[in-house]
């Protein structure tokens, strides 16, 4: 705290040094717990083998701390300046796919430039996040009020939205709208707004089922009841309990999953990770993965809470919130709470583009906490003393 | 600042509820968990230990093959597997050691089994012996207590009924071979046979049906626990043929001991009614997997068993095919029928000689007693006459050169030269001479036994094309598919000239003169009416006919005449054609006309019986499976 204090003059431009100084440790240290759980779970996926999966997410890891450090060091008001920039880039990219994506798995997800397969919609996660951040940190108290302030935001989350929806990506497409969602509520929007646009949404779901691909409509519908056909497409929710629940209480032991290795379990080393892990290690295991990640979420917020500006809160609070939805969405839809959607359990399941995404967050994150102090105004952004 | 600290406060508040709200979440997620893997952990234990779903395909039964009567040819028959699954073995090694005093177990078997059981999976099924008989079989079942995981298991085999006398049209199963693996998922279960040859190779897909499937839960252990779905798929089409076995069996029985082939055909269906290749081999050999030694034996054979004359064997027609020149110049109206040629045993063309079979000559000749007597003289003058190309012309309105479309594989289309073609192919022009030798039916011309039966069958119908066809009707769980076969059309000929052939061909067997007058048919009402034909094998030098030709007796075998005869009967109303090709038999007359004439009076007696059941034929379901 002294420290921070004699640079308060200097606060415009911290140097690096004194920024490396300010990353949060304990932040670091609740991120790569989980991820050293993943490892050790695709380890056991590939039947005690290092290869094909825990050595390739290792060295992704690793790079993605890499990324991570770097977007904490650069300069929260570059971040705020470029935001509709990133999310504009985002979007084209986004389109892009639409135009030269190749589908993988029956869905137009991925865009290859040179070597690099970039996944544009996880990209969107994040630039929807820090756009909405900026708009709110730019929009007055007063003018919350204003339906027509409204507008813009709603627009920024639902051009990207039906895009991905498009592609057709039912879980990300959600991810987006209810992240998206959640801003707004952060940025004090009137509760009954919000009422009503859910209430729109509701009215829309019949729209929106014209647009699902087959495939899409009979995960719904399996998912209300899965037991009709045990062998079809309710296969993948009934395996998924069944080696949930067999693993009891202590599971049965790290490598000892019979459902998992039997290969019952259906992309155990993605989407169904955490099934496997509660079959290992049992409802023990399951609670302790659950605290980790609650310990994350948690102190995420809290450092979204004490900064002060609030591009930065929103930022923060935004990143925390989408980490949040993927646990929840994967973990009840492995216990057969949710439909499948294909959301993988962040920072462990297997896959480079998530991981790389859920870094860059918690990136911003260890940047809003470098620069909690750091006032910034509402239109010019420069430094108030 | 003072809205800066309110919106602060705000997001506060709003962060406060949203971060109750997650955790909120979370806590039903582990209350989610406690549900799972504390209350209901029991009932998903069992579920796990029970956890292995299977599909299983199930092969359809195979259609089988009945002759025109329903009697059958190819069926199925029950063939029980004696199988080990390991896993319940335990000691395997053990296991055949006490399956050895039972049933026989050749040392080469047991390295197979044991080698199997290495690469698969320890609750998949190994076949350890096929075929059992019944007194194996009860011999295992009484011990079944001590031989743990040994299971009879019963699959089908096609037994061909038929047997040797059948063999070429009804072919044989065989294994599936790696390229042959495409496409339907059947193909892959072990043991499973396809057709690869004959009618069972034509109507694999209809014979095959479609694989019934059904998805099974095995316990840890590979014991079906229930079935979860089933789909019976459907059998094969049962093919019911237009052979009629009987006439069959007894053309195999008057030939088989010649390389020969035999065909008779209704003249006005086009009903294959028997369709014979001589000698002809086993096909219950291949269904199992021939025996090398077998094998050998079968391709070292000069007379080729493997193959089926009667449609991929091509033969010059000799002077069966004189029938076609005849009408050729009738047609064209370039011969009037009673107009003379002289013959005097040859014919001189720029410096050739051609000589007529008979060294002395025939005299004067006009179309009936050229046809009646076969002389070659007057057909060379008449081929001189009409020209190759239009000899070429009839030949393929009645069927030559090309496939006569009917239902088995490997049929061969023989050769009808015009001038256009030997130009094209063999690079030089046509030599007037050459048509000379088309005239007797030799040359380049080729065809088949088929096909000269199906000829024969377009003249004594009066002119209708008739195509021959092998299935007679196809029925699908006992009821009987349409059939989309159109009427045969008219060939345009005038039945005047149609007639005068008739004719010429009955005088043949008919008449004191004919060259197949020792071979009639004098039952009453049976009488038929034909044309020999005798093709030279290899050619004869001037030397050796100034020597005197030999006659065929004295001979190699595979130096004599092929010896040719196709006929109708009866001939005052034409139900049945025949065609008839010995290999190296001599004399048409001498050694094809017999047959014929056999078998023309055979399918004759047996004609009442013949018309039998036109209805829809009830297939005895229960007896052959």
């Amino acid at each position: 705290m002294v420290a921070r204090e004699s640079l308060d003059g200097g606060r415009a431009g911290m140097s690096l040094l004194q920024r490396l100084l300010q990353i949060n440790l304990i932040l670091v240290l609740l991120i790569c717990l989980p991820a050293l759980v993943g490892f050790a779970m695709l380890y056991s996926a590939a039947g005690g083998e290092m290869e094909p999966w825990a050595a390739r997410q290792i060295i992704r890891f690793g790079f993605g701390l890499v990324i991570m450090f770097g977007v904490a060091l650069i300069d929260i008001r570059f971040w705020l300046k470029s935001a509709y920039i990133i999310y504009a880039g985002a979007f084209a990219l986004l389109v892009g796919v639409e135009l030269i994506g190749d589908a993988a798995m029956g869905a137009q997800r991925w865009v290859d430039i040179g070597p690099l397969q970039l996944q544009p919609s996880e990209i969107m996660k994040i630039a929807l996040i820090i756009a909405l951040a900026r708009y709110f940190h730019s929009v007055a108290i007063e003018d919350i009020k204003r339906i027509s302030v409204l507008i813009p935001p709603l627009v920024l989350i639902l051009a990207p939205a039906a895009l991905v929806l498009r592609q057709p990506d039912l879980g990300t497409a959600g991810l987006l709208a209810v992240s998206g969602t959640m801003m707004l509520f952060l940025a004090g929007l009137r509760l009954w707004k919000l009422g009503v646009a859910f209430a729109g949404l509701l009215g829309a779901i019949p729209v929106a089922w014209q647009f699902l691909r087959e495939y899409q409509k009979t995960r719904i519908l399996t998912f209300i009841n899965p037991e009709s056909d045990p062998l079809g497409a309710g296969y993948h929710i009934l395996q998924s309990k069944i080696a949930f629940g067999s693993g009891g209480i202590f599971g049965k032991g790290f490598l000892g999953g019979t459902q998992s290795h039997l290969n019952f379990l259906p992309e155990k080393q993605t989407d169904f990770i955490f099934t496997m892990l509660a079959e290992e290690f049992g409802l023990a295991g399951g609670i302790a993965l659950l605290l980790l990640y609650f310990a994350l979420i948690a102190y995420g917020s809290m450092i979204s809470l004490r900064c002060n500006s609030q591009f930065g809160r929103m930022l923060g609070m935004g990143i925390v919130t989408t980490f949040f939805l993927y646990v929840f969405i994967n973990m009840a839809m492995v216990m057969g709470l949710v439909p499948i959607v294909g959301v993988p359990l962040p920072l462990i399941s297997y896959g480079g583009s998530a991981m790389l995404t859920l870094l860059f967050g918690f990136g911003l994150v260890l940047n809003i906490y470098i620069h909690r102090d750091v006032q910034i105004g509402r239109r010019q952004h420069h430094v108030r003393a | 600042m003072q809205g800066e600290t309110g919106r602060a406060k705000l997001f506060t508040r709003r962060a406060v509820i949203l971060g109750g709200a997650q955790t909120l979440l979370l806590a039903g997620l582990a209350g989610r968990m406690y549900q799972l893997q504390v209350l209901e952990s029991d009932r998903y234990k069992t579920l796990a230990d029970d956890n292995r779903i299977n599909m299983q395909l199930l092969p359809p039964p195979r259609g089988r093959i009945f002759d025109r009567f329903g009697q059958p040819l190819a069926v199925n028959q029950l063939n029980y597997r004696l199988v080990i699954v390991p896993e319940q073995a335990g000691d395997l090694e053990r296991s055949l050691d006490g399956l050895g005093v039972l049933i026989p177990i050749e040392a080469r078997e047991r390295e197979r089994i044991l080698r199997e059981a290495q690469r698969k999976r320890k609750f998949v099924p190994i076949t350890v012996r096929e075929n059992l008989t019944w007194e194996e079989v009860s011999r295992i079942e009484v011990n079944a207590p001590d031989l743990p995981g040994t299971m009879i298991d019963v699959g089908q085999t096609r037994h061909y009924l038929a047997g040797e006398e059948a063999a070429h049209i009804i072919g044989y199963v065989g294994a599936v071979s790696e390229k042959e693996l495409e496409g339907d998922p059947v193909l892959a279960l072990p043991g499973f046979r396809i057709g690869k040859n004959g009618a069972e190779k034509i109507f694999e897909t209809a014979l095959r049906g479609k694989a019934g499937s059904r998805q099974v839960e095995v316990n840890a252990y590979g014991r079906i626990i229930r079935e979860l779905r089933r789909n019976e798929g459907q059998p094969g089409d049962d093919h019911i043929l237009t052979i009629d076995m009987g006439l069959q069996e007894y053309t195999n029985a008057r030939i088989s001991h010649e390389s020969a082939a035999a065909v008779v055909v209704d003249v006005h269906s086009g009903e294959v009614l028997a369709l014979v290749s001589s000698p002809s081999f086993n096909p219950n050999s291949f269904t199992t997997g021939i025996s090398q030694t077998e094998w050998n034996a079968l391709m070292a054979n000069p007379r080729f068993p493997l193959t089926n004359k009667a449609i991929s064997g091509q033969y010059s027609p000799g002077s069966t095919f004189k029938m076609m020149v005849a009408l050729t110049a009738l047609d064209g109206g370039i011969v009037n029928p009673s107009q003379e040629v002289f013959c005097p045993g040859h014919m001189e063309l720029g410096n050739r000689r051609f000589h007529c079979w008979k060294r002395g000559g025939h005299g004067r000749m006009n179309m009936n007693s050229g046809i009646t007597q076969s002389c070659d003289v007057y057909f060379y003058e008449v081929s001189k006459r009409v020209g190759v190309d239009a000899i070429a012309k009839m030949a393929r309105r009645f069927g030559m050169g090309e496939k006569s479309g009917i239902e088995l594989p490997s049929e061969r289309k023989g050769l009808v030269p015009t001038r256009d073609w030997k130009l094209a192919v063999h690079g030089v022009p046509w030599q007037k001479g050459e048509t000379l030798i088309i005239g007797i039916g030799q040359g380049f011309l080729l065809t088949t036994p088929l096909q000269l039966a199906v000829m024969t069958a377009r003249i004594a119908n009066g002119g209708i094309a008739v195509r021959p066809k092998l299935v007679r009707e196809t029925q699908r769980v006992g009821r009987r598919l349409p059939d989309s076969r159109e009427p045969f059309p008219s060939m345009g000929l005038s039945a005047v000239h149609l007639a005068i052939v008739q004719k010429g061909m009955s005088d043949v067997t008919n008449s004191l003169r004919g060259t197949a007058y020792r071979a009639r048919i004098e039952e009453p009402g049976m009488a038929m009416a034909g044309k020999t034909g005798s093709v030279q094998v290899k050619r004869i030098t001037k030397a050796e006919r100034e020597r005197g030709v030999r006659k065929n007796e004295d001979r190699e075998w595979k130096d004599r005449d092929h010896a040719l005869f196709v006929g109708y009967a009866p001939v005052d109303s034409p139900r049945y054609a025949v065609s008839v090709v010995v290999e190296h038999g001599g004399g048409g007359s001498k050694a094809a006309a017999p047959i014929a004439r056999d078998i023309l009076r055979e399918v004759q007696r047996r004609d009442p019986a013949r018309r039998g059941p036109e209805e829809n034929i009830h297939l005895d379901t229960a007896a052959v499976v």
